[in-house]
C-alpha cells in the first residue's frame, strides 16, 4: 500500500530538533522528569528556599489532589470522555463531608463520597446509555450541582463549613517529623490502584479499547455501556476523594473550594500524554503532569503572579502540549 | 446527425488504483436512442467506468469521445458541461442539509427539478425536509430528478433499481422508453437481468476490467420500432451469465488451499453431526425475508449472493447485532433472544465483519487487539488470565501473523489485519464463526492461509457460516452453499458441484439448468 506522500514541510524541524521530538514522542516519560528537574531547578533559583524539605512537601501537597483529580480525567479520556464535572464533584464532597464533620469522620468521608458516587452514576447512564455527548453531559451536570449546593447550603446542608479534625490531618497533616503529607500517602495509594487497573486488568483493556474502536470492541461482545457507567462511577469516586483532602487541607469549605482545578486537572492528563481521543495515555505521565503544574504554581506564586495569569499559563499549556502531541503523532 | 456516430465512446480507457487494475482498455459506446446495459461480476469495473465518464476519477490512459469530438473529463463539472447525468450507487446529497439547499448547492434550477418530481408521483415531497430524514428510495429519485433537471443527453444510472419499489421502477422504465424516443442515451448497471431483457436495447459485458463481449440483437430495428421495449428481450439470461464468467474457470488452481480437499473428503461420511446453529423464518423489514438454514458441528456453509441482496443485515441479524423484525435464531437445539452481540458471543457465535475497520483497534498493539473478547463479562474485568500471553503467542503463532509493525495494527499490511481479526476469536474460543467475506482484497498467501485455517477449525467441531463475494472459494473451501437473491434463499447447493456458473445464475434469481 503506498502512501500519500508527505509534503515538506515549510520549516520542518530537521537535525536536532527532529531527533529530539522523535525521542520525546517514545520516551514520553524521561523527557517529562527531564521537564520537572528542570522545573524544580528554576524555580529553586527564583526562590532558594524551594529547595528543601518543606518545599517538597508544599508541593506534594498541591500535587495530591490534582493528581487524584487528573486521575479521573485520565480514565474517562482514554474513553474519549472527559469530566467537566470533576471539580464541583469535589466541592460538593468536601462540603457534605465538613457538612457531617459533627457526626465523626468515618460519616463524614463516607457520605462525600457517596456524592461522587451518585453523580458519576448519572454522567456515566447520560453518556453511556442515552448517548449525550460527555463534554455537555458533565459540564451540565456541574451546572446543575453548583445550583442545588448553593440552595441546599441555606437549607438542608446549613450548619458545619469547618472539617473534622481527622480530615484536617488526613488532607493537611504530615507525618515523620512534618516531612510526609498524609495526602500524598493516599494519592500513592490511589496511584498504585489506578496504574494496576489501567495495566493490569481487564477493565483497563477495555478502557484503552473502547476510546481506539468503540464498534469493535461492542462486536467483540463486550457491553459498551457497563464499561462507560464504572468509567464515570470511578472518577466520581476519585472526585470525591480528592475534594475531600483539599476540604481537609483548607479546613474551612464554600462552594469555590476545587473551582480552579478544572483546567489543570485536564492539563495534567495531557502533559502526561493522554490523548483527548482516547485510546492512548496512562496515569504514569499524569502524574508527572501533576507535578510539574505545582512546580509551576510554586514558581509563578514565587514570582507575585496572580490567579488570572496562572489559568493564562494552565490554558496556553494544554493549546501548546495539545497542537504539539498532534504534530508527534502524525508524524509517527 | 449521423446515426453511426456513438453519442458517447471511450477508446482504450485504463484505470488503477494503486497496484490493482480495476479496467484495462475499455472500449464502450453509447448510441443517440438507446439504453445500454453495463454488465459483469462484483468488481468488474462497473462503476469504476461510470466515475470516469462522470469525471468522479480521471481515467489513466484512453480517451472519451462525445458526439464523436474527443474530449477532457477531468471534474464533475465537465461531465455536466458535454450533457452527461450521473445517478450513483449511493445519493450523492449531502444529509445535513435540505432537498432544496442540496439543489441550490449543484445549481439546479428547482422548476425543472419539481416538473421530474411530480412526474415520478412525488410533488408532495416537501423540498425543506433534511436529506438525512428521508428513506432512501426517496433519495435515489430526489438523485435521478437532479440528474434530469440538468436536461442531460446520457444519463448514467448505477443499480437503480436496487432500493426502489416496483411501482417507482415502473416509473423508471417508462422514462427510459421516453428516452429513447428522443434519440437520447441511457446506461443501466443493474444485477437484474429480467430488467435488462425488459428495456436494454444492447449490452456490454466488463470482466476483469475488460469489455468481453457486446450483445447487439437486430440492431438495425431498435431505433425505428419506438416502443417502449428494448431488444434484448430475446436474449438468453444464461448466456448474459456466461459472458459475465468467461470461459476460462478463474484462477482456482492458483489460490486452492494446500490439505483442503482431502480432508473434506474424509469428514463427509460424518455429516450426520449435530446441528449447531439455525435460523428459522428469519426477516428483517423488506431486506431480509424469511430465511432458515442449519449449521452442524464440523461443516463450512458457504453463502453467495451479489451486492446488497440483504447479506449484510443478514449477518448483523446472526451476529446479534440486530434485531429480526420476526423468526428465530436457535444454538443448540434452544431459542435465543440476543440484544447484542454480548449475547451473542455468550452462546458462542462470534463474527468476523467484512469491514476491518468494525473489529480492528488501530491504534493499539497486536496483543491488545486480540484479548478484547476475554474481557466481555464483568467477572473477568479485574483480572487477567494468566494464560493470556501464552494464548496471544499461540494465535500469533497459528496465524503466523506478521508482529513487525505489532505496536500499531493500523501499520499492519491487510492480510495482516485480517488475521489479527480472526485472531481475537482464536484466543477467546467460539462454537459457531459468522465469516463475511475475509479475503476480500487480501494477498494470495494469506487467503490460502485462511482457507486452510477454516477447514482446520470446522475439523475440530466449530460451525462455520462463510459469505464470500469470490465464488472460487465455495468449491475450495465449502460443504454446502446457499444463495441468497432479493432477500431470500434462493437455491442451495452441494459445493463440489457448484460451479461459478450455476453459483452466478442462481444468485441473479434464476434457475440453474441441470
Amino acid at each position: 500500500m503506498s502512501q500519500t506522500p508527505l509534503p515538506a514541510q515549510p520549516g520542518a524541524p530537521t537535525g536536532l530538533a527532529a531527533r529530539a521530538a522523535e525521542h520525546i514522542s517514545e520516551h514520553p516519560t524521561l523527557a517529562l522528569t527531564g521537564i520537572l528537574a528542570v522545573l524544580v531547578l528554576v524555580t529553586g533559583f527564583i526562590e532558594p528556599n524551594y529547595l528543601s524539605v518543606s518545599g517538597a512537601r508544599n508541593t506534594l501537597l498541591q500535587a495530591a489532589p490534582l493528581g487524584i483529580l487528573a486521575g479521573a480525567q485520565t480514565i474517562l479520556m482514554l474513553t474519549g470522555g472527559i469530566d467537566l464535572s470533576v471539580t464541583m464533584v469535589a466541592t460538593g464532597s468536601a462540603y457534605v463531608a465538613a457538612n457531617q464533620s459533627p457526626e465523626g469522620a468515618l460519616i463524614a468521608i463516607f457520605l462525600g463520597i457517596v456524592v461522587g458516587l451518585a453523580v458519576g452514576s448519572a454522567n456515566g447512564v447520560g453518556v453511556a446509555i442515552f448517548r449525550v455527548n460527555p463534554l455537555i453531559m458533565t459540564l451540565a451536570m456541574s451546572g446543575i450541582l453548583l445550583g442545588l449546593f448553593t440552595a441546599w447550603a441555606q437549607t438542608i446542608l446549613q450548619g458545619s463549613t469547618q472539617m473534622g479534625p481527622f480530615i484536617k490531618l488526613i488532607g493537611g497533616g504530615s507525618f515523620l517529623g512534618n516531612r510526609i503529607p498524609y495526602s500524598v500517602v493516599v494519592w500513592v495509594l490511589i496511584a498504585g490502584g489506578l496504574i494496576w487497573l489501567l495495566r493490569r486488568t481487564g477493565w483497563g483493556r477495555l478502557l484503552y479499547a473502547i476510546g481506539d474502536n468503540e464498534v469493535a470492541v461492542r462486536l467483540a461482545g463486550v457491553r459498551v455501556w457497563q464499561v462507560r457507567i464504572t468509567a464515570y462511577i470511578v472518577a466520581g469516586v476519585l472526585g470525591s476523594i480528592s475534594g475531600i483532602l483539599l476540604g481537609g487541607r483548607t479546613g474551612a469549605v464554600d462552594l469555590q473550594l476545587a473551582n480552579a482545578f478544572l483546567l489543570p486537572s485536564v492539563a495534567a492528563a495531557v502533559i502526561g500524554g493522554t490523548s483527548i481521543f482516547g485510546g492512548v495515555g496512562g496515569y504514569t505521565g499524569t502524574i508527572l503532569g501533576a507535578l510539574i503544574l505545582s512546580v509551576l504554581n510554586s514558581m509563578l506564586t514565587f514570582l507575585n503572579v496572580g490567579q488570572a495569569i496562572q489559568q493564562v499559563v494552565y490554558g496556553t499549556i494544554v493549546l501548546a502540549l495539545a497542537w504539539g502531541y498532534a504534530g508527534l503523532t502524525r508524524r509517527a | 446527425m449521423s446515426e453511426s456516430q456513438p453519442l458517447l465512446a471511450t477508446v482504450k480507457v485504463a484505470k488503477s488504483y494503486g497496484p490493482v487494475a480495476a479496467l484495462r482498455e475499455v472500449d464502450f459506446s453509447v448510441r443517440r436512442g438507446e439504453v445500454h446495459a453495463l454488465l459483469g461480476a462484483n468488481g468488474a469495473g462497473k462503476s469504476t467506468l461510470v466515475k470516469i465518464l462522470a469525471g468522479v476519477h480521471p481515467a489513466d490512459a484512453g480517451d472519451l469521445h462525445v458526439d464523436g469530438r474527443p474530449m477532457r473529463i477531468h471534474a464533475p463539472v465537465d461531465a455536466i458541461a458535454v450533457g452527461i447525468a450521473t445517478v450513483f450507487q449511493d445519493p450523492a446529497l449531502i444529509p445535513d442539509l435540505t432537498v432544496r439547499q442540496n439543489l441550490r448547492l449543484s445549481e439546479i434550477e428547482e422548476s425543472a427539478f419539481t416538473h421530474w418530481l411530480s412526474w415520478f408521483d412525488l410533488e408532495d415531497l416537501d423540498t425543506d425536509s433534511l436529506v438525512r430524514e428521508l428513506p432512501l428510495e426517496t433519495l435515489r429519485m430526489v438523485d435521478l430528478a437532479r440528474a434530469l433537471a440538468r436536461d442531460p443527453q446520457v444519463l448514467l444510472l448505477d443499480e437503480i433499481t436496487a432500493a426502489l419499489t416496483a411501482d417507482q421502477a415502473e416509473r423508471v422504465f417508462s422514462l427510459l422508453g421516453q428516452w429513447r424516443e428522443q434519440g437520447r442515451a441511457a446506461v443501466l448497471i443493474t444485477h437484474r437481468l429480467a430488467e435488462v431483457r425488459r428495456i436494454c436495447d444492447r449490452a456490454t459485458i466488463l470482466r476483469d476490467g475488460r469489455n468481453v463481449a457486446l450483445f447487439e440483437p437486430n440492431s438495425d430495428t431498435a431505433a425505428a420500432n419506438g416502443s417502449a421495449t428494448g431488444t434484448m428481450q430475446d436474449v438468453d439470461e444464461h448466456e448474459l451469465v456466461e459472458a459475465m464468467l468467461g470461459a476460462e474457470v478463474s484462477d482456482s488452481a492458483a489460490i486452492e488451499a494446500p490439505g483442503s480437499h482431502p480432508q473434506r473428503q474424509q469428514e463427509s461420511p460424518s455429516s450426520v453431526q449435530e446441528v449447531s446453529f439455525a435460523a428459522q423464518g428469519l426477516s428483517s423489514g423488506e431486506v431480509v425475508r424469511d430465511i432458515s438454514f442449519e449449521l452442524r458441528r464440523g461443516e463450512i456453509l458457504g453463502l453467495v449472493a451479489l451486492e446488497g441482496q440483504g447479506q449484510e443485515r443478514l449477518f448483523s441479524l446472526l451476529s446479534g447485532d440486530r434485531r429480526p423484525s420476526s423468526g428465530d435464531i436457535l444454538v443448540g437445539g434452544s431459542q435465543r433472544r440476543w440484544t447484542a452481540p454480548y449475547d451473542a458471543v455468550g452462546d458462542g457465535v462470534v463474527l468476523i465483519p467484512g469491514d476491518r475497520l468494525l473489529t480492528l483497534l488501530p491504534n493499539l498493539p497486536v496483543r491488545q487487539n486480540l484479548v478484547v473478547p476475554l474481557f466481555s463479562r464483568i467477572r473477568q474485568w479485574l483480572r487477567i488470565p494468566t494464560d493470556e500471553r501464552q494464548r496471544v503467542m499461540n494465535a500469533i503463532d497459528r496465524l503466523s501473523i506478521d508482529t513487525r509493525a505489532a505496536s500499531q495494527v493500523r501499520r499492519l499490511s491487510g492480510g495482516n489485519q485480517q488475521k489479527v481479526a480472526i485472531g481475537r476469536w482464536l484466543v477467546a474460543g467460539f462454537r459457531t464463526l459468522l465469516c463475511f467475506d475475509p479475503t476480500r482484497g487480501i494477498d494470495v498467501q494469506t487467503k490460502r492461509e485462511i482457507y486452510a485455517l477454516l477447514r482446520e477449525l470446522a475439523a475440530s467441531g466449530a460451525a462455520i457460516l462463510l459469505y464470500t463475494s469470490e465464488l472460487a472459494e465455495i468449491q475450495l473451501v465449502c460443504d454446502r452453499v446457499l444463495i441468497m437473491h432479493d432477500g431470500r434463499i434462493v437455491d442451495e447447493q452441494d459445493a463440489a458441484h457448484a460451479t461459478e456458473s450455476s453459483l452466478l445464475t442462481a444468485a441473479h434469481g434464476l434457475e440453474v439448468l441441470a
